[in-house]
């Protein structure tokens, strides 16, 4: 049985657990320091790596401008070439859609790209209820299947996963979805590799229909294209008689030309290459080569929500490189299943709050989840600017009432501080209480969580303003 | 039908959304590879070299591809190769092994069971290592250039580009492309690189002067 | 000369957090800028920028703080901040409450007044145009550049150039200093494992230097990085860059710190 994100705790009750996990933590601080160093090598290589970032950021709100007009080209285009384009409000329908696909053919085992949609819709454990096996192929997205698993980063969903936990993952869990792990496998990455490419050989090879999404689809030609490193993608794309593809409306891009802009950001900004090991393209079908059929799902699932948000909406240029997660020191310190969603991180703090709306106190939580240190703005390779966005939504909040007690409270200190009178008497208050505080070292309350690791800053006996007054006394 | 009706209702969301036009993108980056000459021809052809290396793949540069193509089967222990329909017969006469042509399609099992295959491409950048195939002369069907676990491509010097704007403005997006920077890798476990899981493991390419 | 008149062109904005439990960072600051031919005036009316509202998502309460700074400050030709995220507020944050407050003539205010708000490393370095401020500091010390000044106020080496040319000081560099120190105003209240985990780290990195000294040019930072060690047992003391500066020969060294050989 798949499991689900669905009625996750909020981010400082999930937090405070993955914080606990030293494991945890290891994993994912080794990742992600390894991943940056990277990335930094390969931006830096680039003299040119901010106008590329410019073009990516204005090619991305050009996109957002003319959704409409991109997104009836796209159709027109696909079906030109041969393919059959679907369209889905939500996530049920798209599942709904995707399995009515796949029980045409009746197959009954199917294989599958990775793609972060597929996971936020929740498509394997829809097509499961429906009797459908669905296989990921991606060897993160297959340590995450058949470790029961959820995905914590968007790029390499089993970044929170060591080496030995991975070796005992294969050998005690592949020999009961196909072929079994090798006897005597070790904990050596290359070993491992060379268990699951023979492990879903077999599948590759038998699949008759594969699920996809896409990095971007073109819409003045109607091209499809995927990125990715192993060849899963290749094989999913090429040897299906029958092929899906899964694709969030945000994903297109108005001209075959645009690519050459993200093309050469996405994998130095992802995986700190100049270009993947494989880039596909594909545009509807072709006789003699590839799928037979093809279907292009078009999915809104919340983005048309996020899509008139003003400040919000610089969210759908995201391209799905991860560099924010992989710089964020929130999310180097919880992983990515403190967030509860498929995308996790400074993406997922505002993308997951604009898709589904801060109504409830897990996505309201989110974009809390950061101290507007802004390092994800700056590897950003569409310039999103995260903080602008993450300080919006907590207006929003905010303003929804969510947080009564503290809008009181802040309101109540605010008062005191724009009237001079009572700032002037507060000020003076917490100077008469100084010598009091020293032998305090707890908060109480809320502020409790506060003093739990830091002590609290001795309370001086004079505030600067008294100092003031009595220095320019002696001055005068 | 209710696909009528979600398509109608996503387009009508876009519009109530009243997203504000947006300028033209500047497109002020490079179309060369950056540092070097785009008029240096030897230059782009060694950074082309190069990269291939980086990514551990075996570069032969050569005068006739023939001999290359040969020796580098031989070296990896090749006994079977699998070449698309209308490949030119020099490419392989230089070898002793088995080789299939993909006419009759092969199937997937045989392509499978096939020690390696040989090519030609549609276009390469310097500046990633890359190389292009779109199904084109001498390239035969995806299948095929993805089962075998050794590729060996032969790429003439003219068809290198400095960076991949060349490259992709020579391209038709209607043909199915791939384009390959290096054999087969993943970095899935602790973000550490590790070559060849499911596509060719070995990329060999002969690069013609 | 009428009350609200300024006596001086220049005022000392010392934030609401120096004012009640940092103020020997605003003694520091006027004893600095005095030293420097700057003559600073403290209009008595401050009270806080309104970061903590503003952060925490109350734009409209952060409207009236921000009115309140206006009227304060108006009548000023620079203000001084001894704070990188606070002397950021009126440029990136007042509009956005002017804006939620349908307040226009606020937004225009705080246009106009916004460019005269500057952080004091950066007067120091580019309104007044000097690196050596005639500082001594036989300690050594190390700095934490806090998110809002590397990122947000953009102070680069400005900080690290002000330390290296005090005469006596034994600098070294932070390990990891770009990373944040867990602090994040609000977060550390409502996230406080992740804040302790980050600021643990934070912690650990400072240790390493050796050093007896950790500046910042934001005491709320090192109020949460110094309340780590001291709880930890570890005698590093915290001090705002300008505690630092504005120290002579003639004060020697701060006393209760290992004094360092002359390194040059």
């Amino acid at each position: 049985m798949s499991r689900s994100f669905l009625g996750w705790p909020a981010f400082p009750q999930a937090s405070e657990r993955e914080v606990g996990n030293r494991q945890l933590r290891e994993n994912v601080r080794r990742a992600t320091h390894t991943i940056r160093g990277k990335r930094a090598v390969l931006a830096a290589e680039r003299p040119d790596w901010e106008q590329l970032r410019d073009s990516a950021a204005a090619i991305k709100d050009q996109v957002l401008a003319g959704l409409e007009e991109h997104l009836l080209r796209v159709e027109e285009k696909v079906t030109a070439a041969g393919g059959t384009v679907h369209w889905a409000r939500d996530a049920a329908e798209a599942n709904r859609i995707v399995t009515d696909l796949v029980r045409a053919t009746g197959e009954r085992e199917i294989v599958k790209v990775k793609s972060m949609l597929t996971e936020e819709i929740g498509l394997d454990a829809a097509l499961e209820a429906a009797g459908i096996n669905a296989r990921e192929t991606d060897l993160a997205a297959t340590i995450v299947q058949l470790g029961d698993d959820l995905p914590s980063h968007v790029v390499v969903p089993a970044l929170h996963r060591n080496r030995t936990e991975i070796r005992e993952i294969f050998a005690r869990e592949m020999g009961r979805h196909g072929r079994p792990a090798p006897e005597g496998l070790t904990d050596d990455p290359a070993e491992l590799a060379e268990a699951a490419r023979l492990h879903l050989r077999e599948k590759f090879l038998g699949a008759k229909v594969a699920v996809s999404g896409a990095n971007f689809v073109v819409a003045e030609t109607g091209t499809l294209v995927v990125v990715e490193s192993e060849g899963n993608g290749r094989m999913c794309l090429t040897l299906a008689d029958t092929l899906i593809s899964v694709v969030g409306i945000e994903k297109t891009v108005p001209t075959w030309q645009d690519l050459e802009v993200f093309l050469q950001l996405l994998a130095r900004n992802a995986t700190g290459e100049r270009m993947a090991p494989y880039t596909s393209t594909w545009t509807g079908t072709v006789d003699g080569d590839g799928p037979r059929d093809f279907h292009l799902v078009l999915v809104d699932n919340g983005r048309t929500r996020a899509l008139a948000d003003p400040v919000g909406r610089q969210a759908l240029r995201c391209i799905r490189c991860g560099a924010c997660m992989n710089t964020c020191p929130v999310y180097e310190r919880t992983g990515g299943h403190a967030y509860g969603s498929v995308y996790p991180g400074p993406i997922g703090a505002i993308l997951n709050p604009l898709l589904k709306g801060v109504d409830d106190s897990q996505t309201a939580s989110l974009p809390y989840a950061s101290t507007l240190c802004g390092a994800c703005n700056e590897v950003c390779p569409v310039r999103i600017r995260f903080t602008d966005v993450l300080l919006d939504l907590r207006a929003q909040v905010a303003d929804g009432g969510q947080h009564p007690v503290e809008r009181a409270a802040l309101g109540a200190v605010g008062a005191v501080m724009e009237r001079p009178a009572a700032w002037k008497a507060a000020v003076k208050g917490a100077g008469l209480v100084g010598p009091l505080l020293p032998g305090r070292t707890r908060l109480p309350g809320p502020l409790g969580g506060w003093t739990e690791n830091r002590a609290l800053p001795d309370v001086p006996r004079e505030s600067f303003r008294s100092w003031w007054k009595r220095n320019e006394g002696e001055r005068a | 039908m209710t696909a009528g009706t979600a398509r109608e209702e996503i387009l009508r969301r876009i519009r109530a959304a009243a997203v504000p036009p947006a300028p033209e993108p500047p497109r002020h980056y490079l179309r060369h590879a950056p540092g070097l000459d785009p008029h240096d021809r030897e230059a782009g052809l060694a950074l082309f070299a190069e990269r291939l290396e980086e990514y551990g793949a075996r570069v032969l540069r050569a005068d006739a591809p023939g001999p290359a193509v040969a020796r580098v089967l031989d070296d990896e222990g090749a006994r079977s190769l699998v070449v698309p329909d209308g490949l030119p017969a020099d490419w392989t006469a230089g070898w002793t092994g088995r080789v299939r042509v993909d006419r009759p399609p092969l199937g997937k099992a045989e392509l499978d069971a096939t020690d390696a295959v040989l090519t030609g491409c549609a276009a390469a950048v310097a500046d990633s290592g890359t190389l292009v195939l779109d199904g084109g002369a001498a390239q035969g069907r995806r299948a095929a250039t993805l089962l075998p676990d050794l590729h060996v491509c032969v790429v003439r010097a003219a068809q290198v580009h400095s960076a991949l704007p060349g490259a992709l403005a020579r391209l038709d997006p209607a043909r199915p492309l791939t384009f390959v920077s290096g054999p087969s890798a993943t970095a899935d476990i602790e973000m550490i690189r590790v070559k060849g899981v499911h596509g060719p493991r070995r990329l060999a390419v002969v690069l013609l002067e | 000369m009428p009350p609200n008149a300024p006596r001086s062109r220049t005022a000392l904005f010392v934030t609401c957090l120096n004012d009640t439990l940092f103020p020997g960072t605003g003694r520091a600051a006027v004893t600095l800028l005095r030293r420097l031919g700057v003559e600073v005036d403290f209009p008595a009316a401050q009270s806080c920028c309104g970061q903590m509202h503003f952060n925490t998502g109350y734009r409209r309460e952060t409207a009236r703080l921000a009115r309140h700074f206006v009227d304060t400050f108006a009548d000023y030709e620079e203000i001084v901040v001894p704070s990188a995220s606070c002397a950021g507020m009126p440029a990136e944050s007042y509009p956005l409450a002017a804006e939620a407050a349908g307040d226009p003539g606020l937004a225009r205010e705080v246009a106009e007044l916004a460019p005269r708000v500057v952080e004091l490393t950066e007067y120091l370095t580019d309104r007044l145009g000097v690196e050596q401020v005639g500082a001594y500091f036989p300690h050594r010390v190390t700095y934490h550049p806090t998110c809002h000044s590397l990122r947000a106020t953009g102070l680069g080496e400005r900080p690290h150039r002000l330390l290296r040319a005090v005469a006596g000081i034994d600098y070294v560099e932070l390990p990891a200093q770009e990373e944040c120190c867990g602090f994040g105003g609000t977060f550390s209240v409502k996230n406080p494992a992740v804040s302790g985990a980050m600021n643990g780290d934070k912690a650990r990195h400072v240790l390493e230097t050796g050093a007896s000294v950790l500046a910042a040019v934001d005491n709320s930072c090192l109020m949460n990085i110094g309340g780590r060690l001291t709880r930890d047992g570890h005698p590093v003391r915290t001090l705002h860059l300008v505690e630092i500066l504005a120290r002579t020969e003639r004060d020697g060294p701060l006393p209760g710190l290992p004094v360092v050989e002359a390194v040059r």
